[in-house]
């Protein structure tokens, strides 16, 4: 039996917003002949949001040990999921869960995991998933010999479906995998204002900025517009200028504002690889022959020191 | 404590775009003129923290494996020169089209024919296909815990305290040995060979073994026994349409990008 599972990380206001983003990749295949759309979520805070997005079984892991987010504790009840939806298709979404309980969910059922995919579709009642590699250089296409499906989606690629009355049933399961990690503690990254892949507006800052203060420049143009939050490219991130939490790019956040304004990033194809969903490119670089330059819709070919001051000022006049 | 560290041989990820080309009808990549593979950039990463945890716990032995051509030599030399004792290089042609499944199945069956170790460590991801899964494979074929994305590595009691990279912060956990973790950026900084340890490593054992080996059947590595085939690989196209701001002063360019942003209700 074919169908689709999407495995959803439960999140204080129902489920994250990459797991409705799931939803929305499920219902896509689904209307492509994929079969049922289900879904599978620890705890019951997030099953009615999965229903009223689309899901028409929602499987919830009643367990309580569930609820340390751990790959391994988590495994057995997914399993259970699977087998019971008799799902085909198995969708997590590209975080710190999906990149460790997929591959464990494909190596257990000999089978292979895609990862972090941005386009998937079903070809003769099968899947196949497009992903970047090579840093973002290439893209590679695959499908499954083995039966069971299993890909990881990278964040932005597909639209949260709409909310609807949502008249489907919810299941529970009780399974829970042995902790053989224990959990000390978890310090969450302190984000002050905007969350960076929900700004309307991303304000990116890179090596050429030359030190950690800059980034401060880069608050001042980002509070200017309100709706923007500011990142970094891995460079800054690693330098120590930015928390690694703000890094966009392949192995950061993945952003697709209306407008993202890079500053002294050169564009490589890592950095891309976060943020060429991106509606509308500024480039701010010295350099007119720099990848970041190439990709945008305006650019200027200065220092940033002058210009960004500047702009500031300038954004303020326009009221 | 007695370490493995797998490392990988991979083409440079810095490759820029321009030079960067694939044969689609082969679906491979065509290595880029004058610019060296190197060693996948978050293994000598791993290499660094297994002999930080080498020296703290006072002995032990860190040996290293690649499943690689025979140019994967010189990743495993690299990690020799930086301080690893020993090494084994994973080499036949029927890895030739291996996927990242079938490489957890060879280097978890090379760590079981080296008799195990306390610790496996590796890098987050390799490079060239960013799948980061083979750590989670070796892991499960080893049935030990795995613990993904380090920054920070230190002993505990009978096991090991690790700090890991989240989405959104920072996670600290506990975990008993044999275990495997793989190692993030964010770890910092290896340590850089100089050039008599170069010379000394060319001295250290470096063991190859076949399929046979390992006890791998031809039914179960190669581009046919793939559980996901690669059906197509190519570059993408990316068009530039790109409108330079004009102006002879920054403060000028600044104000034209601020208007056309406006008149573009952007901002
Ligand atoms: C496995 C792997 C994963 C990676 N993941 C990521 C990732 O997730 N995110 C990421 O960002 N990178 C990632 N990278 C790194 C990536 O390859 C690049 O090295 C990095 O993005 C470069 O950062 P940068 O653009 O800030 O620095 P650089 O490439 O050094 O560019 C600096 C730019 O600043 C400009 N500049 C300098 N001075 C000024 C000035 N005064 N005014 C204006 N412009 C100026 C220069 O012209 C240049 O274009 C990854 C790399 C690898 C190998
Ligand atoms: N061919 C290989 N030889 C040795 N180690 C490897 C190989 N492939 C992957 N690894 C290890 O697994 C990590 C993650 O790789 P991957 O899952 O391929 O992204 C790498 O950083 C290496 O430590």
């Amino acid at each position: 039996m074919a169908g689709i599972l999407v495995v959803a990380e439960a999140a204080a206001d129902g489920v994250s917003a990459s797991s409705l983003e799931l939803l929305g990749a499920a219902q896509q295949l689904s209307s492509q002949g994929g079969g049922a759309v289900s879904a599978f979520v620890a705890g019951q805070g997030g099953a009615q949001a999965l229903l009223q997005h689309g899901a028409s079984t929602v499987y919830v892991g009643t367990n309580a040990a569930l609820a340390s987010g751990m790959a391994e504790v988590l495994q057995p009840a997914v399993q259970a999921a699977i087998e019971q939806s008799g799902a085909d298709i198995v969708l997590l979404a590209q975080s710190s869960l999906g990149r460790d309980l997929a591959p464990a969910l494909a190596f257990a059922n000999k089978t292979g995991a895609a990862m972090d995919c941005v386009e998937l579709k079903i070809n003769g009642g099968r899947l196949r998933a497009t992903r970047a590699a090579f840093g973002g250089n290439a893209r590679a296409e695959h499908t499954w010999t083995a039966p069971l499906q299993i890909v990881t989606v990278k964040g932005k690629s597909f639209d949260a479906p709409e909310a609807g009355a949502g008249g489907g049933e919810t299941k529970t399961i009780d399974a829970a995998g042995a902790a053989r990690i224990n959990v000390l503690g978890i310090s969450k990254a302190e984000t002050t204002g905007i969350k960076l892949e929900d700004a309307a507006v991303v304000v990116s800052g890179g090596r050429g900025l030359g030190d950690a203060d800059a980034f401060k420049m880069l608050e001042d143009l980002a509070a200017t517009m309100k709706v923007a939050a500011v990142g970094a490219s891995r460079a800054a991130c690693d330098l120590g200028w930015y928390p690694p939490s703000q890094q966009v790019g392949l192995t950061g956040k993945t952003v697709s504002p209306n407008l993202y304004i890079a500053v002294a990033i050169s564009g490589a194809s890592q950095h891309m690889a976060g943020m060429a969903g991106s509606k509308n490119i500024v480039a701010i670089n010295k350099d007119a022959d720099s990848n970041m330059v190439k990709v945008s819709k305006f650019a200027i070919i200065d220092d940033y020191k002058k210009v960004v001051p500047a702009l500031i000022e300038e954004i303020k006049k326009l009221g | 404590m007695n370490i493995i560290v797998c490392v990988k041989q991979i083409p440079d990820p810095e490759t820029p775009a321009a030079s960067f080309k694939v044969d689609e009808a082969a679906k491979k990549v065509i290595p880029a003129q004058g610019i060296a593979p190197v060693v996948n950039p978050y293994d000598p990463q791993a290499t660094e923290a297994a002999l930080r945890l080498k020296d703290a716990t006072g002995g032990g032995k860190v040996t290293v494996i690649s499943l690689g051509p025979d140019t994967a030599r010189d990743a495993i030399k690299h990690a020799l020169a930086m301080g690893a004792d020993e090494g084994v290089l994973l080499n036949d042609p029927a890895f030739g089209d291996i996927d990242n499944f079938q490489t957890a199945n060879a280097l978890a069956k090379a760590i079981e024919k080296l008799g195990g170790a306390d610790l496996v460590l590796m890098g987050r991801a390799s490079a060239d296909w960013d799948m980061g899964v083979v750590p989670t494979g070796v892991g499960q074929l080893l049935n030990i815990p795995v613990v993904t994305v380090a920054k920070a590595i230190e002993t505990s009691g009978a096991g090991l305290k690790v700090e890991r990279v989240l989405d959104d912060g920072f996670q600290s956990v506990e975990v008993s040995l044999p275990a495997v973790v793989s190692v993030s950026n964010e770890f910092g900084e290896p340590r850089y060979p100089q050039l008599r340890q170069i010379m000394m490593a060319a001295k250290k054992t470096v063991q190859v073994w076949s399929a046979a080996d390992l006890g791998l059947g031809a039914d179960e590595v190669g581009a046919a026994n793939r559980a996901m085939p690669l059906e197509a690989l190519y570059v993408p196209k990316v068009e530039s349409n790109v409108e330079i701001i004009e102006g002879d002063t920054p403060e000028e360019k600044a104000a034209v990008l601020a208007q056309k942003l406006r008149a573009a209700k952007l901002v």
